[in-house]
């Protein structure tokens, strides 16, 4: 895959990357009789200090990618070079030292503390495993990191169930950092948090981002958060990326039908251009990853597709400058280099949906008296001018 | 779960520990009046089972002498009422050889004890560590272990126990252990403990199954954590609810079973005795001196209902979830 922007230091590389589970029959002889293609065939690179945000709906395995990255799963076949190191077959020994380089910060901050160590412990474990032992001793250094991620370092012998749901995932960013790794696997890191709490740790991770260089792969469901914090962006659908951009490319010519119809499923602030814009709904469920279509795994909810899609397997292809999409028909005319909106092919000068966080959107909402309108409450003079959620 | 409240990052200044599982059960089951009450009473019995010498010497009885002269000439039975309670022996004598009752309770306890105890904390070792390696490994080695619990499950325990007891007996005698009846307490314990410990190890898979499954299992992989980490670091601390009611609730049955088992002949011999032993010499004599099956049987009901309570108290103690306060 020529078309991926690569560049050579590379803190993650991965080259047609399959992770496929097997389903085995019910008794006492279990048979393998299928495969799960969970991940199938995914190459992306991730540059030192980059983010490369991972989007897609449930089950198109963007997690998994994830997971097998950091060889927490097995991958089925294709290669993944952490550092310029590969580690697709390495054993769990060969790997321990270089475990330093790459961590990940994990979607539900209860879980992902042990709710019997303390704060201490939990954040002093990679120190401890690793053999690390940092300039000043491991307290010190824990205490550093908790104030370095705005937890109290006295809190040092708490315990998990004693934090907020933030405070938490405070925890387990300090713990992933701990070590100065070069690239954390950020699964849907604020998806478990509410809105307020989410910009607070989005920002948390910029700053470290800018402080220590770390480069992430970001993945989340969430366009807007998505939009936040990444510099390129990566679309999955049933185990494929189907389209890989800079962020602002990918936000304003979405060139794949199924990020079109994606962001056109992202509301828009303004009732009024919300009710007037065409959304595209996509028929039809998810096809099973057992068992994905012939050719292009999205022709059978694709609003552009043809006789080619069923039988021809798309190419990731550069269109745009380090805007790769895989797609026979992409919203983009070859032959005027315009982009196409909409799903008749037409070509408008509507821009793409504009996506912003939610706080910035509600403070509009109110000063624009639209709220007040829509609800006929004032919610700016209201006895407690709260916004509703 | 806990009661300390979260300050805000930036709170005050005083330190704030948090408590540990140990310091929160403690404190719960502190404020539960009975099992206060039955933890006192267990240590004084573990207490009693240890100083039964010198307890007995300063009341000035022991189990081993004879006393003819509290004992009819005719028949053999005590003299005195309540089958021969008096100053010099205060729950009265033994029929036919006029032993202290009080005095062999004393050591009928500390076998009794001693073989409960022993087989638990063999229970619980073998049954968590066989639990955690399966629940966490899984396939093949799960498969196996499961087989073995099934077959140790299966087995017909008592019909085997008492079959088996003469032969092993002298096989743990022929490797070192000292004949007669430590030969026949180890055996006991042995036998306890290895039919005893497929509960727990299932119990404790169970929760291990679930546990491994758990994000912080893999950030400790994620880190580089050995399996030895990940099993005893990581997953056992999460272990000890279950593990602790499952120990306080197994030891009661022990006690019972082991008096069960001396009942029906394979127990401790006499000059020594327990629970069970005197509970069987006792029912021969029933009609006349009812006293002789009470003592013993008042005694062994205290000490399995005690932990039994204090079992419950610890489940309750350890379970978010009850609903109490």
């Amino acid at each position: 895959m020529t078309d991926i922007p690569a560049t050579d230091d590379a803190v993650l590389r991965v080259t047609d990357l399959r992770t496929h589970f097997p389903v085995r029959s019910r008794g006492v002889f279990p048979k393998t009789i299928g495969q799960v293609k969970a991940v199938d065939g995914v190459s992306l690179s991730v540059a030192p200090g980059e983010t490369l945000g991972l989007v897609g709906e449930s089950g198109c395995g963007k997690s998994t990618t994830g997971r097998t990255v950091l060889r927490l799963i097995a991958p089925t076949s294709g290669t993944i070079e952490l550092d310029g190191t590969d580690i697709t077959r390495m054993s769990a020994k060969q790997l321990v030292p270089l475990r330093r380089k790459a961590q990940m910060i994990f979607q539900d901050p209860y879980n992902a503390l042990n709710p019997r160590h303390t704060v201490g412990t939990i954040i002093g474990a990679p120190f401890e495993v690793q053999s690390v032992s940092p300039p000043g001793g491991v307290r010190a250094a824990v205490q550093d990191l908790m104030a370095r991620v705005g937890l109290n370092p006295e809190h040092y012998n708490r315990y998990p169930s004693e934090f907020s749901g933030g405070q938490r995932q405070r925890i387990g960013i300090a713990r992933a950092v701990a070590l100065r790794p070069k690239i954390i696997v950020c699964d849907e890191p604020v998806s478990a948090l509410d809105v307020s709490i989410q910009a607070q740790i989005m920002n948390l991770l910029k700053d470290l981002q800018d402080d220590f260089g770390v480069a992430y792969l970001f993945v989340a469901h969430d366009l807007s958060v998505v939009r936040q914090i990444s510099h390129r962006v990566a679309v999955m659908y049933l185990g494929h990326i189907v389209e890989l951009a800079p962020r602002d490319s990918l936000y304003s010519k979405p060139l794949h039908p199924y990020t079109h119809a994606l962001l056109s499923a992202v509301p828009l602030p303004d009732p009024r251009a919300q009710a007037n814009r065409e959304q595209i709904r996509l028929s039809g469920d998810l096809p099973s990853p057992i068992n994905p279509p012939s050719g292009c795994v999205f022709h059978t909810r694709c609003f552009r597709a043809e006789d080619r899609c069923k039988a021809e397997v798309p190419e990731l292809r550069e269109l745009l400058p380090g805007h790769t999409v895989a797609c026979h028909f992409p919203m983009f005319d070859l032959e005027v280099g315009t982009v196409i909106r909409g799903p008749q092919g037409e070509v408008s000068e509507l821009d793409a949906p504009e996506v912003r966080p939610p706080s910035e959107v509600i403070a509009d909402v109110v000063e624009s008296g639209g709220l007040a309108r829509a609800t006929g409450v004032d919610y700016v003079t209201g006895p407690d001018a709260t916004p509703p959620d | 779960m806990s009661l300390t409240v979260v300050e805000a990052p930036s709170g005050a200044g005083d330190p704030v520990l948090g408590r540990s599982l140990r310091q929160i059960v403690w404190a719960r089951v502190r404020r539960d009046r009975v099992a206060m009450t039955c933890l006192v009473i267990l240590i004084g019995l573990y207490l009693v089972a240890i100083l039964a010498p010198a307890i007995c010497a300063v009341i000035g009885v022991d189990p081993y002498s004879f006393d003819s002269a509290s004992i009819s000439d005719m028949g053999g039975g005590p003299v005195g009422p309540w089958g021969g309670i008096s100053r010099e022996h205060p729950l009265g004598v033994e029929w036919g050889t006029g032993r202290d009752i009080f005095a062999q309770l004393l050591f009928g306890l500390r076998i009794s004890l001693l073989i409960a105890t022993s087989a638990t904390i063999i229970t619980v070792v073998i049954g968590t560590v066989i639990g955690i390696v399966s629940g966490y490994s899984g396939g093949k080695t799960d498969a196996v272990f499961g087989r073995i619990m099934d077959l140790t499950l299966a087995f017909p325990f008592l019909l085997i126990i008492l079959a088996l007891s003469g032969v092993l007996t002298q096989r743990l005698t022929s490797l070192g252990v000292p004949e007669g009846n430590p030969s026949r307490i180890t055996y006991m314990i042995l036998v306890l403990s290895v039919f005893g410990w497929p509960y727990l190890a299932r119990i404790v898979r169970g929760q291990v199954f679930s546990l491994r499954e758990r994000e912080f299992v893999e950030a400790a992989v994620a880190m580089g954590a050995s399996k030895s980490r990940i099993l005893f670091v990581e997953i056992l601390p999460n272990l000890w609810a279950p593990i602790l009611v499952y120990a306080t609730l197994t030891l009661p049955t022990y006690i019972g079973t082991e008096a069960a088992l001396s009942f029906l002949g394979i127990g401790v011999l006499p000059p020594d005795t327990s629970f069970g032993a005197m509970l069987a010499s006792s029912v021969s004599y029933f009609s006349v001196v009812p006293s002789y099956l009470f003592i013993p049987g008042v005694l062994l009901v205290t000490l399995v209902v005690t932990f039994n309570l204090v079992g419950d108290a610890v489940r309750d103690a350890l379970d978010p979830r009850a609903g109490r306060r």
